[in-house]
């Protein structure tokens, strides 16, 4: 039997999971498509939180902002400099990369609640800077068309099932990228950084440097998640970035185990399910206009409360004290 | 009132730092814990303060159990457990330090009693009562410490080496004045020492602690003349 | 000279608010060691209460008074029976460090969700109990009204109420004992526990407060304190976190900074300025201007 690297394994995995996701994805319809690729996104940006979070420690509320940039960087690409999608989505990962490089720099000596503090100012404050150049389209925005499905795909190929292609080859593609980069000894530094930042630096490792370089990665991370949301609702404003996005992906990242990026597309899942969720339950409980809008922000602080009470380091060391208990 | 420690078992993390420790002190008597560094003693006296956690055995103080005690609440009985030398509160004033143990106390005026007398066994802090704690030198810190559990009228005195980083002759005005307000104050005194020396010479009793389990527990008279004792500890 | 003079009159003003935020972000951090950020929910919560009472009762001041009775009891109540238990289960381990924010975050959005459910995301008006028209001077009138004034003169009184309580008296020496170190606190016979509700439960009535201030100049809705808990705590960190002074004069100085920037330069300038401060300050000093550390190490 062959024996496998352990890279040669993974981007085996991401293969044949990208195979799998596509043939699914011819058997969905395409309410589900649309749906599926909200979770490839989601996916993405909270794997750019456990990222920065879960791996280096660093917590940032200000990943919506971060999603913003990359966003509106590749909104502009399109309108303004009429570049293909495909290049607009790299240079939203690209621009969010590069402003996170620079914020990573400013922010690497803060630590637990100035960081949260600094980067939740962030969040509320960067997305009112739209409606302060013309450029940026202020509070309508700024359009962002993918373009329809190319011809060869046929007449069937409809533009949600383009949206799943694009989103989940995006995501996997990146997702790969990041895992090889935390397998890799950056992914040891991170860790090391995190659980204790003076012995991480008194054995020599470059740890501010570390910081910068995962806040780098996670916001190019975050970018191309924001550049794939505008794609998928076909226009990019402030308001499509309100604060309660960073919490959102918070909440996705410490549900599914802030630790580990296995659970990502899981997370993914539960943000996209919980907004259905809190509709079926409207429609069964009924409920006035304010209930209505208020209950997934409900569910989704709930969610968090429950999971940092009872599984903070995500489900796996639930299955793991419940079998040590049996 | 007697200290009745009772195979005492202290984890910490997932060391036992304190292993079946079994002394007793009685009333009025001062026992002086030695041993090297690393030995458990300080763990000791958190376990005993309460803010350690014990995990098995018995501790009692005046035939009640101390063990699982909230810390507070052992200090409101008459436990008070000067830890190390950082042990006043630097942003506050030496005015205020010396106030805290007296703050639950309803008897107001002999908190104001206790506080002259202290004042007049450590005259230094009468001299800096508005100054930070933070600017005292290391010898009136430990003073300090002291005295604030001093003002508070204890019954048992848990010290943990006051002569820390302390000046020789320094150590010596400690030492004697410890010995002193035990006799005065019918205090019982426990005192971890890495000075064995020092701690031996004003004790009643001694207890030595290697890697948390007793290895000799004796009157302070004999462990002093013990051969094994002097060279592990004393260096002679 | 009217807008100079209109400048420093809404500095005052909005310094004010601020204070009372960054005030109770600071009794929060120095008593429990986590930034607060459900005081954004607490805030408004009570501000509803005490707009609830107003309306009933009739006055202003009563409600005032339940809106800071409320959070006092909420604080306290979220201390005890939330934060606790949360601290409990986290024995150790990085999660130690996010966990608990993680966890005002997600009781932010419970309050706010809480207020929706009960009284809808519709904008409430909070009647001022007096003018809010702008004083006439030198025969203009200027940004700057009795209500402005009231304020001010309420902020004031609550901050020295407060420096009193803290320096005067026995129980402000058990709060500032414990929150410098919480282990001598409980060797001198101090129940550190209760202190540290206490002071939560000053932080719920000092949030309380500066909704009922804020609120009538604005419109009441669940998110209406968001932003100003953003910039309570940019004041906070600008004076250091670790003095109920430096959170005062960290407000002040924020206070004036967007006002001016604001009067002289642009009206836009709101957001940018904030943040501006705050990077500099955590740049050049970030134990924050009043503190006398060097760094923050916790």
């Amino acid at each position: 039997m062959m024996k496998l690297s352990s890279t040669k394994k993974r981007t085996l995995f991401f293969v044949a999971l990208g195979w799998a996701l596509l043939l699914i994805g011819d058997r969905i319809g395409e309410l589900l498509q649309y749906q599926g690729s909200f979770v490839a996104m989601y996916a993405l940006a909270i794997a750019s939180i456990i990222l920065l979070t879960g791996y280096s420690g660093q917590l940032s509320l200000g990943h919506s902002a971060l999603m913003a940039v990359g966003a509106y960087a590749g909104a502009l690409s399109i309108n303004n400099f009429n570049l293909h999608p495909a290049i607009a989505l790299v240079i939203a990962t690209f621009v969010a990369g590069v402003f996170g490089l620079l914020l990573g720099f400013g922010v690497a000596r803060l630590s637990g609640p100035y960081l949260a503090g600094t980067t939740l100012a962030l969040a509320v404050s960067l997305p009112t800077l739209a409606n302060q150049f013309p450029i940026l389209g202020g509070e309508q925005g700024v359009v962002f068309d993918v373009g329809a499905p190319p011809a060869r795909f046929g007449e069937d190929f409809s533009m949600y099932k383009w949206f799943f292609w694009i989103s989940t080859l995006a995501v996997l593609i990146m997702l790969w990228l990041i895992s090889n980069v935390v397998s890799s000894r950056y992914g040891r530094t991170f860790r090391a950084i995190r659980d204790n930042e003076t012995a991480a630096a008194l054995s020599g490792l470059n740890t501010g440097r570390m910081k910068v370089m995962a806040f780098a990665l996670s916001s190019g991370m975050a970018g191309l998640a924001g550049g794939l949301l505008v794609m998928l609702i076909s226009g990019v404003s402030p308001s499509a970035f309100p604060l309660s996005l960073s919490f959102s992906l918070l909440t996705g990242a410490v549900v599914t185990g802030i630790y580990s990026l296995r659970g990502v597309m899981l997370g993914g899942l539960v943000l996209v399910a919980i907004p259905e969720i809190a509709d079926s339950l409207v429609t069964r409980i009924g409920g006035s206009e304010g209930f209505t809008a208020t209950l997934p922000g409900f569910l989704v602080s709930a969610l968090l409360i429950l999971a940092v009470l009872f599984t903070p380091n995500g489900p796996g060391t639930l299955l793991h004290s419940f079998k040590k208990h049996n | 009132m007697t200290l009745v420690v009772e195979s005492l078992v202290i984890d910490h993390g997932a060391i036992r730092a304190i292993n079946s420790v079994s002394f007793k002190v009685p009333t009025g008597k001062l026992t002086a814990v030695i041993g090297a560094n690393g030995a458990g003693k300080t763990t000791l006296l958190r376990g005993l303060s309460g803010l350690k956690e014990i995990k098995s055995g018995n501790a009692t103080w005046n035939g009640e159990s101390i063990v699982g005690k909230r810390a507070e609440n052992l200090a409101r009985a008459g436990i008070m457990h000067v830890s190390d030398g950082k042990s006043v509160i630097a942003e506050l004033t030496v005015k205020e330090n010396l106030a805290l143990t007296g703050l639950w106390r309803k008897d107001k005026k002999d908190v104001a009693l206790a506080t002259e007398e202290v004042v007049s066994l450590f005259p230094i802090l009468g001299e800096r009562m508005s100054q930070s704690g933070g600017s005292l030198s290391g010898g009136e810190r430990q003073m300090l410490a002291i005295g604030r559990a001093l003002v508070a009228r204890p019954r048992l005195l848990l010290l943990d080496e006051p002569s820390l980083g302390l000046a020789p002759l320094i150590i010596d005005q400690i030492f004697t004045t410890i010995r002193k307000f035990v006799t005065t104050m019918n205090l019982t005194v426990v005192l971890v020492e890495q000075n064995a020396m020092g701690a031996l010479a004003i004790a009643d009793d001694g207890v030595v602690l290697n890697l948390g389990r007793v290895v000799a527990l004796d009157s302070a008279e004999n462990l002093l003349k013990d051969p094994a004792v002097r060279t592990a500890y004393l260096g002679y | 000279m009217i807008k100079f003079i209109t400048a420093i009159l809404t500095a005052l003003t909005t310094g004010a608010i601020y204070a009372l935020m960054s005030t109770a972000l600071v009794l929060v951090w120095r008593s429990t060691r986590i930034i607060n950020f459900a005081q954004a929910g607490q805030a408004v919560l009570s501000t509803y209460i005490g707009y609830e009472v107003t309306v009933r009762s009739g006055s202003f001041w009563v409600g005032v008074i339940a809106a800071m009775v409320f959070g006092a009891l909420l604080g306290a109540v979220i201390d005890r029976f939330f934060m606790r238990p949360i601290f409990k289960r986290i024995k150790g381990g990085p999660i130690l460090m996010i966990a608990p924010v993680v966890a005002t975050l997600g009781l932010l959005g419970i309050i706010q969700s809480i207020i929706g459910f009960r009284w809808g995301l519709t904008y409430q008006s909070l009647a001022a109990p007096v003018s809010t028209d702008g004083f006439t001077l030198f025969g203009r009138v200027i940004a700057f009204s009795p209500f402005n004034l009231l304020v001010v003169v309420f902020a004031t009184v609550s901050m020295l109420l407060l420096t009193i309580l803290f320096q005067k008296t026995n129980i402000g020496l058990a709060l500032r004992a414990s929150a410098h170190s919480p282990e001598i606190a409980k060797l001198s016979g101090i129940k550190v526990d209760f202190i540290r509700t206490l002071g939560w439960s000053l932080a719920g009535a000092a949030g309380g407060l500066a909704g009922m201030l804020y609120i009538p100049s604005s419109y009441l809705y669940p998110n209406a304190m968001d932003v100003l808990l953003v910039f309570g705590f940019v004041a906070a960190v600008i004076g250091g976190l670790d003095s109920l002074f430096g959170a005062v004069a960290g407000a002040m100085i924020l206070g004036f900074a967007i006002s001016f920037a604001t009067s002289y330069v642009s009206e836009k300038l709101v957001f940018p300025m904030a943040f501006v401060m705050l990077v500099v300050v955590l740049l050049i000093k970030p134990a924050g201007i009043f503190s006398g550390k060097k760094s923050r190490r916790d």
